[in-house]
């Protein structure tokens, strides 16, 4: 469910690395960016077209300042992981209050799967799928998401920064705004949705009554990363909208959030028409319909071919590709009309 | 060459209005206006104008953050608009009402996110922490989270994180906005022992004129997004035939002051008098002739107001473009 | 003094309204929702008819009386709640305080104003869109629309009452977002934002229906249906309403109060 209301200030905050390094969506979503080839490579003269210009500045003693710089994916996780770690510690400055906000954000995800439960306490199963079915989707969906709301769930705020100006201070730094935008307000007890979720899934494992090929091993963490990124990409995509239109944040909810509800459920409840929609237009079926499907050993929906089961790094990679071309082509429109 | 040069620089901004329920309306207007001015290394400029006038266009413009539509810009040797990210190595940004520390915490941490992130080396990082800590007083405010700083306080952090990468330029904006008189007077004085020692070249845009007098030994003055006067801050003076106040505090309540040259008088209010005199004339002499003919207390010089200066040099004209900008 | 409020009111109504492209993202995040949860009631529906007490024309009516009134009745939020303890933390309050208007009813005023325009804005058009797609339940006629109108107005003043209480908690907390969350996750699950009160089990279901959150949906949501038959039972629902509404007025005026005094010896 959306976190429309939420928190609004100080109880945004920061991240385990080690689970952020896992996911990385920001920096994958970044790779599409051509400003890397600005940032490293580019001689000056080159770049200004004009001939041996000698600028007037390079003689100065700053070497340091100009010696090359690692790409654009390691430095874009390096400033998130600078950006990120000043708010954790901003953070822990109001610790009970943190301490809250981790345990309610891990009972709002819960109360969510409450609510699936209370169905499941009424009716054996929910369009043919049984209660570990259904519990395998909801933890699947879960995770990725919530490792998506983790790295990336700052995107969304973005709106404000580019209103009030604030987005200026980022650019003015040398890091790659991105990844400073991600990591803004980076809360940590956004992972109380992370831990939710891995924990339905290990319940729906245990219950779940499968015969387990390799393949099907293999499928299920790749499905939990490849879902996060498509996931972040849509983020992304959503705050690159925000660039032009800084009220509009909400409608990426319905995509994030309300993916997320989606994927929860199985896709046999849905209208055709929208399942199709999340197979063909906002690949959200990838997440892990489509692979838990194969998981359970149940046909993919009616007109998806059956290789789809195994496509999602694919459709992981092509959303980063678009999410990262909307991207540039915001911060372009910002720069050019710096609204 | 110049150190910042632009030529012919210019910014079209379109502006979209409801003017109906569904219509609108497109409209093109010119923030900066074919500007064209160089800046040598280690000066110190005043860039003033009134509110939407474009500076704050023309300082994104330097920084990268906006293309421009039109012209030639170079900063340091590097084009802003296409290697911004280099470019922010090399300049250092201070506003004056938005704060870039850290809300939350301590005050030195915010430093160490900027000589990370500006892969300052460890020994020139500390070297200018110490300087800046020095000179700036910072040293029992380094502990303190950046919501218990007073406004000052904050102010001198906030030019001190803008400068410990060593920045070539350093763009102001504001810097004395909101500050007492104590803190406004340690600000300059960083701030002109910072052009000495080390050379920064200063970009300065205020609407305190003091601020000009005091650090600048050059004045651009933008309207309409076009370049009014680029030179010293007294023939400011003169093309705006700007008069400056000399308050003199007599002994007791006394007739008019009529008989000293180059002075007229504006007003009184018991011993108190106003006198005006030319903004490019000297105070020194006609405080002598003052002192002379009448028993003198005490006395003070008012600066004249940059708007009021701007506004009689160009007789005031405003059209609505003004009203659309910031 | 009304014409002063009438006049803060009118302000919350324009500010809003000024913001026509969030009222739309908002519209189409609404429907959205309203079309994924329709499905997962059908299914649920399906297996088991007359769940709650609802048949599936029901189940479906409340789902998007649920969506229109999210931010009408402050389900998931007051929508005000983050600015007014912005204002406090940051000291601003102590203006307010001084200004010769009551904090609470000013802030009441202004909040009044924003649910008006939010029921206009967002509540009719994903109620219209469900209607079209789904077929669901309507009132019976113009006497229940009405009746149903009464129970939204009084649930949206006892979400403003629970959130003003929430920002109350700033002038202590500091960081009100604990709080806040808290808030919003008793607000989301005891409303019957994520599944009908009618449904829940047991003794969890014969608490949650008598907490205030089930003023904000539950009962309008009832009252819609015609669960309330006879002028008795309505009354009885808008007594249930008002009773909270007045109870948590009163504790969020006390805690001002005391918040008041707080400031003044402090200084502000």
């Amino acid at each position: 469910m959306a976190e429309a209301a939420g928190p609004g200030q100080a109880a945004d905050t920061t991240s385990p690395e080690s689970l952020a390094d896992t996911a990385r969506p920001e920096s994958l979503a970044d790779a599409a960016r051509p400003e890397s080839l600005a940032d490293t490579a580019r001689p000056e003269s080159l770049a200004e077209g004009a001939g041996p210009e000698s600028p007037a500045g390079t003689a100065h003693p700053k070497s340091w300042a100009d010696t090359a710089r690692p790409g654009l994916l390691a430095e874009s996780w390096r400033t998130y992981r600078m950006v990120a770690g000043m708010w954790i510690r901003s953070t822990m400055t109001y610790r009970s209050s943190f301490a809250l906000t981790l345990v309610t954000s891990f009972c709002v995800t819960f109360f969510d799967f409450v609510v699936i439960l209370l169905m499941f306490g009424q009716v054996k199963g929910l369009g043919g799928f049984s209660f570990a079915e259904v519990a395998l989707l909801y933890g699947t969906a879960g995770t990725s998401f919530g490792l998506a709301d983790l790295t990336m769930g700052s995107l969304q705020r973005m709106g404000k920064r580019v209103r009030d100006g604030s987005l200026d201070t980022f650019l003015m730094r040398p890091a790659p705004l991105l990844a400073q935008v991600a990591a803004d307000k980076f809360a940590l007890r956004r992972f109380g949705r992370v831990a939710q979720g891995l924990f339905v899934l290990v319940w729906a494992l245990v219950l779940l009554d499968v015969e387990w090929t390799p393949v099907k091993v293999v499928l299920l963490p790749v499905m939990l990363v490849c879902g996060a990124v498509i996931f972040a990409a849509v983020m992304v995509l959503g705050a690159s909208a925000l660039f032009w239109m800084q009220d509009a944040a909400e409608v990426t909810n319905s995509f994030t959030y309300g993916g997320n509800t989606l994927l929860g459920y199985p896709p046999t409840i849905f209208a055709q028409e929208l399942v199709r929609g999340v197979v063909y237009v906002v690949p959200l079926a990838f997440v892990n319909w489509l692979p838990a499907l194969y998981v359970l050993d149940r046909p993919a929906p009616a007109g998806v071919p059956g290789w789809a089961v195994f496509a999602s790094p694919l459709v992981a990679a092509v959303c980063c590709g678009v999410a990262g071309l909307a991207w540039r082509a915001g911060i372009r429109s910002y720069r050019s009309t710096g609204s | 060459m110049p150190f910042i040069e632009l030529e012919s620089l210019e910014k079209t901004f379109t502006i979209r209005r409801r003017t109906g329920l569904l219509r609108r309306s497109k409209r093109e207007v010119r923030a900066v206006d074919g500007i064209s001015f160089g800046v040598e290394r280690g000066e110190m400029v005043g860039y003033i104008g009134p509110n939407g006038a474009g500076k704050s266009t023309t300082i994104k413009m330097l920084t990268g953050i906006l293309t421009p539509t039109g012209g030639r810009l170079r900063v340091a040797g590097i084009d802003p608009a296409r290697d911004r990210t280099r470019l922010a190595q090399r300049i250092g940004v201070v506003f004056g009402q938005r704060t870039t520390l850290w809300w939350d915490l301590p005050l030195k941490d915010s430093y160490r996110l900027m000589h990370r992130m500006y892969r300052i080396p460890d020994a020139r990082y500390a070297e200018n922490l110490a300087r800046c800590v020095e000179l700036l007083e910072l040293g029992e405010l380094l502990d303190v989270p950046v919501r218990q700083l007073s406004l000052g306080q904050r102010m001198r952090g906030d030019i001190a994180a803008a400068l410990l990468h060593d920045p070539d330029v350093l763009y102001l904006d504001e810097p004395t906005i909101g500050l007492d008189v104590v803190s406004k007077a340690r600000v300059r004085e960083f701030l002109r022992e910072l052009n000495t020692t080390n050379g920064t070249t200063v970009l300065l845009t205020t609407h305190d004129l003091t601020d000009i007098e005091q650090l600048c030994s050059r004045v651009m003055v933008i309207d309409h997004g076009k370049l009014m006067y680029d030179g010293e801050l007294a023939g400011l003076h003169a093309v705006g035939e700007s008069e400056r106040l000399l308050v003199v505090d007599l002994e007791r309540e006394l007739p008019p002051i009529d008989d000293v040259a180059g002075a007229r008088y504006v007003r009184s209010e018991g011993p108190r008098q106003w006198l005006a005199f030319p903004a490019t004339e000297s105070a020194a002499p006609l405080v002598a002739a003052v002192a002379a003919k009448h028993p003198l207390v005490d006395l003070s010089v008012r600066e004249p107001d940059i708007e009021a200066v701007i506004a009689k040099m160009y007789g005031g004209t405003r059209d609505e473009r003004r009203e659309s900008l910031t | 003094m009304l014409r002063l409020y009438a006049t803060v009111a009118a302000g919350g109504f324009r500010r809003h309204a000024t913001y026509r492209v969030a009222t739309a993202a908002g519209v189409f995040t609404n429907t959205v929702f309203g079309l994924i949860l329709s499905y997962t009631y059908i299914a649920l529906w399906d297996e088991r008819p007359q769940l709650g007490g609802y048949s599936m024309d029901d189940a479906l009516a409340y789902v998007w009386i649920g969506q229109a009134l999210i931010t009408v009745c402050g389900l998931m939020g007051g929508g005000f709640e983050e600015e007014l303890i912005e204002r406090i933390r940051t000291g601003d309050i102590a203006v307010d305080l001084y200004r010769p208007a009551d904090l609470q009813t000013w802030w009441f005023s202004a909040n009044l104003g924003r649910a008006a325009y939010q029921l206009l804005g967002r509540g009719v058009v994903p109620m219209a869109v469900g209607a079209l797609a789904f077929d669901f339940t309507l009132p019976s006629g113009p006497g229940t629309w009405l009746a149903f109108l009464v129970a939204v107005a009084l649930g949206s003043v006892v979400s403003f009452a629970i959130w003003y209480l929430v920002a109350m908690s700033a002038f202590w907390l500091l960081d009100g977002q604990g709080v806040v969350q808290v808030a919003w996750l008793g607000g989301l699950f005891f409303s019957g934002m994520l599944l009908p009160l009618t449904v829940f089990p047991g003794a969890l279901g014969e608490v949650a229906r008598v907490l205030p959150w089930a003023s904000m949906l539950q009962v309008p949501a009832d009252v819609y249906l015609g669960k309330y038959e006879g002028g008795r039972e309505l009354a009885g629902a808008y007594a249930f309403q008002g009773c909270w509404a007045l109870v948590l007025l009163g504790a969020g005026r006390a805690a001002q109060a005391a918040a008041t005094r707080k400031v003044v010896v402090q200084g502000g």
